[in-house]
Order: C-alpha cells, then sequence, then structure tokens
C-alpha cells in the first residue's frame, strides 16, 4: 500500500486522519498516486492539481523520501521506499504568514 | 413568529447566526469549514433549508458545498455523508468544484484571453467563486459568478456547473480587464418576474444583462462615467461594485459604483447618478429596504486608496426617496476610530416588519438593525473579517 500525506485542510475535506493508504496500479508515480487517490477521494479532484491541465496547484509541494519532487516529470518513478510503502509521499501547503 | 438566520462568509470559515423575529438574542454556529476562504453562502428562496457555500483558498482552490437541513449539516454534492464517493466502477460521483470554461465553437467561442492589468492579452484562469445565486423557484438550480469572470449554472444542486458561455461570448469578452481585487463576476440579479432576464455584474467590465435565459446577453452600461478608463463612457470597462433590486419593482435597480451611487429605472438600460449628498460617493455594498423599495442603503468609504470610513465613523446612509437625499445613521455604530471596511457583498436585509438590515465589516463586527436602520446592535464583534452576509426569514 502506498501511504500519502496531506495537508491538514484535505484531510478535513476527504474526512481522514493522518494519512491515507492507496493501492496503486503498474508504475508508482505522483500522476498515478493522484489518480488513485481522486479516484478514492473524489472531493480532492481539483484541490491538488488543475482539473483540465493537470498542473500541479502552485501553493503546494510534493516529497518523497525527503527529496522535493515538486519539478519532477509527474511519470518519473517514485523512489523505493514510497513505491513500496515504507515511505509516504508527502503534499506540503506552502507556508501562509510570516 | 418568524426566525432569522444570517449567513456569514469570512477569511476563515462560515458562521450561522440566528434569531426569532424579536432579534434581540443570537445563536452563532461555526467556523463551518475553517480556516478556508468562505466568500458567499446564501439559501435557496424556494427551499429555505437548501444552502449553497463557496470554500476557496489559493493552496486547495474551489470547493462547493450544500446543505439541506439549514445549515446544521453540509456536504459537497455529489458526495453525500455517509455514501461512498465512487460508483462500483470507480468513477467519481461528483464533480462539485470542476469549474471549466467552455471555449467549444458550438456552445460559446474560443474565447481564451481578457485583457491584464496593462492591457495586454492574459489567458483566463479559473480561480475562485465569488457569489452563488439560487434560483427562485427551484433548489436545485443555483448560478454561480466566478473569477476570471464567467457565469456558470448547476441544475442538479450543486453537482456539476456548467458555463453559461454566451456571457464571456457576447463580443466583449476579450476587452474585460481585471479590478483591484480581481476580475469577478460578482452580482446576480433575477427578475422575479420575468426570469429569463437576468443582470449581473463584473470588476471591472460593468454590468450585463439577457433577456433570453443567458443564451445572448448585452451591455447595460450607459450613463456610467468612470473617470480612470480612456473613453470614461465606454460600454464596457467600469468598475461596478454591486447591485440591488427590490422585488416588488425589478426595472429600478441601484447601483455602488467604484465611485458614485446610480440608479436605473428601466432594467440598466440607462443609468443616472443618485449620490446626491454622500460625504463620498465611494463605497462597494448597497442594498433596499424589504417593503419600501425607495429606500436605499449604502456604507461610504473614503477613498478608492483609503478603503475605511470617512472620519473614522462607521455610517450608514439611508436614502428614502430612491436616491440624492440621504441621512447618516450612526445610532449604536462606532464614530471614532473605526477604520474598517464594509465589502460589496456584506450587506443584506430580512423581510420581517420593521425590516432588518444588516452588514458585516472586515474587523470581524456583524451589526444588526431591526429597525431599518435607526439603531444598530453587534451580533458579534470578533469574527474574521467579514466578506459576505446575506439574510433568510424564516416561516
Amino acid at each position: 500500500m502506498i501511504r500519502v500525506v496531506l495537508p491538514q485542510h484535505l484531510r478535513v475535506l476527504a474526512r481522514v486522519e493522518d494519512h491515507v493508504e492507496l493501492e496503486v496500479k503498474g508504475p508508482v508515480t505522483i500522476r498515478s498516486i493522484l489518480d488513485s487517490l481522486e479516484a478514492r477521494y473524489p472531493m480532492l479532484s481539483g484541490t491538488i492539481r488543475d482539473h483540465v491541465t493537470q498542473e500541479r496547484r502552485p501553493f503546494l509541494r510534493f516529497f518523497a523520501n525527503d527529496e522535493d519532487w515538486s519539478q519532477q516529470p509527474t511519470d518519473a518513478p517514485l523512489p523505493e521506499p514510497v513505491a513500496s510503502g515504507a515511505e509516504p509521499l508527502r503534499i506540503i501547503g506552502a507556508i501562509a504568514g510570516g | 413568529m418568524s426566525d432569522v438566520r444570517v449567513l456569514v462568509g469570512t477569511r476563515k470559515g462560515a458562521f450561522v447566526l440566528t434569531a426569532d423575529g424579536r432579534r434581540k438574542t443570537w445563536s452563532v454556529s461555526g467556523p463551518h469549514f475553517a480556516g478556508w476562504e468562505i466568500f458567499h453562502a446564501k439559501g435557496s428562496p424556494a427551499d429555505p433549508s437548501r444552502l449553497y457555500a463557496s470554500q476557496t483558498s489559493a493552496w486547495f482552490g474551489q470547493v462547493i458545498q450544500r446543505s439541506d437541513d439549514g445549515g446544521e449539516s453540509w456536504y459537497q454534492p455529489g458526495t453525500p455523508p455517509g455514501e461512498a464517493t465512487t460508483t462500483p466502477e470507480g468513477v467519481p460521483r461528483g464533480e462539485s468544484n470542476k469549474f471549466v470554461y467552455d471555449e467549444s465553437p458550438e456552445t460559446g467561442k474560443p474565447l481564451t484571453t481578457h485583457q491584464w492589468y496593462d492591457g495586454t492579452p492574459h489567458p483566463w484562469e479559473f480561480k475562485r467563486v465569488w457569489h452563488l445565486e439560487p434560483s427562485l423557484t427551484d433548489p436545485d438550480t443555483v448560478y454561480a459568478g466566478v473569477e476570471d469572470a464567467a457565469l456558470f449554472r448547476s441544475a442538479d444542486g450543486g453537482k456539476a456547473w456548467q458555463e453559461l458561455a454566451g456571457l464571456r461570448g457576447h463580443g466583449s469578452g476579450s476587452q474585460w480587464a481585471p479590478g483591484a481585487g480581481g476580475m469577478g463576476l460578482h452580482t446576480i440579479l433575477i427578475d422575479p418576474e420575468n426570469q429569463n432576464r437576468m443582470i449581473v455584474a463584473i470588476s471591472a467590465a460593468g454590468v450585463f444583462r439577457t433577456e433570453d435565459g443567458a443564451r445572448t446577453w448585452k451591455p447595460a452600461n450607459r450613463g456610467l462615467h468612470s473617470a480612470h478608463m480612456p473613453n470614461p463612457t465606454a460600454e464596457v470597462g467600469h468598475c461596478v461594485h454591486h447591485l440591488a433590486m427590490h422585488r416588488s419593482r425589478p426595472r429600478v435597480l441601484f447601483m455602488q459604483k467604484h465611485w458614485d451611487v446610480m440608479r436605473s429605472d428601466d432594467a440598466g438600460e440607462s443609468w443616472r447618478e443618485v449620490s446626491g449628498n454622500l460625504p463620498t460617493d465611494f463605497g462597494f455594498a448597497i442594498d433596499v429596504h424589504a417593503h419600501e423599495p425607495e429606500t436605499v442603503y449604502v456604507v461610504p468609504i473614503k477613498s478608492d486608496s483609503e478603503h475605511f470610513p470617512l472620519e473614522g465613523k462607521l455610517r450608514v446612509y439611508r436614502s428614502r426617496t430612491g436616491g440624492n437625499e440621504w441621512e447618516p445613521l450612526t445610532e449604536g455604530l462606532p464614530q471614532r476610530d473605526c477604520y474598517v471596511n464594509v465589502l460589496r457583498d456584506a450587506m443584506a436585509v430580512d423581510s420581517l416588519d420593521p425590516c432588518g438590515v444588516y452588514f458585516g465589516t472586515t474587523g470581524g463586527q456583524v451589526y444588526a438593525s431591526a429597525d431599518a436602520g435607526d439603531s444598530w446592535t453587534p451580533i458579534v464583534r470578533d469574527l474574521p473579517a467579514v466578506l459576505s452576509i446575506e439574510v433568510q426569514t424564516l416561516p
């Protein structure tokens, strides 16, 4: 199972605690994880990536195995610890305020 | 005795304020959707238990919330609480936050750019829903005014949204430009005597009217004069802040423009200024008394660069003559050191007798008057900045 840690506001929307666990078919990538996440939690559609362009919303970042994957191709295979479920994919909101 | 429910949208959540018809003792529930901007929440005239709310965030985008029990509980349309969020095949049941511009040649026009602040073409980008206007007769039909400016409609209770592309595609859309607060469609008026006639307002494009149920539109800005424009009387480009209509006389409209308070007696075909003796005619909010169609309320704000009341005195101004002659209403309102703003959608009236008037401030106060504005009392003083106020008078 793939684990995904969501920002607090999205946990509230999805009515989940802490993190979610997902089945991901095929290569584990940002795109395949988000596809699975939105299928399981459709209320999150459009909140992480644009409905149409599929581009990441600008104030969000993706971290996998402590590395910033926000600028990487969304079809690039994620590190093994994330693909195996040992480490979560972390979706992080930019810090607001000073 | 009737009850009153006040729906308050703020920078950090929604609040629901309720009282009986005396309007003296209030209950406060919230924050709902804590931490999110609630640009607007409004109830259906056809079913007062049906509420819609626009929940937005620069981080996470747009969410539409709906309540079927007067705000006791909320859900995203298409995914009711307790129900599976997908079909057995795994397909999402609803796409209630999906606002996609219609650029197809068949239904709209392939309009892809408007003007940016500097006059250059800029791609149309959906940002948020500014205003939700439920149908007067069908609880499942609701209109959404959005930024970048366009009009959407849902006919299934907010589950799915379609752009009414005739507005952007009527011809002047490529000339629209944002105001300082963005390019939002913020006002939607439906004529109760002819629901095919709708009037919308956009900052900073102006007023537009349809006579055929939103299929075709034309600008309705004749008589407006905006000194900030290269051509002050141009057909489009006016920074209209808000419009108000009285249900019994829908061809009479009142406008708070960037500067100037205006009036139309012909459903927006032409406008004339009625600022009269106002100490400043800049402002955002405007509304009409529930039973006296010539009684109008505004909250004058010092200027477009100083968004607070003149002299630190929070004053509502009332005209009982449909404009031009205005009187300040101050009893119960702070008359020194007050530097809040009252935003365009943050004033509303109830339909009790005497008429109740309500407004919210960027300082988090919601003021109520149970005597048509003669005196005011804060219902709450310390909410987050208030973005919108709507009032329901309940049987």
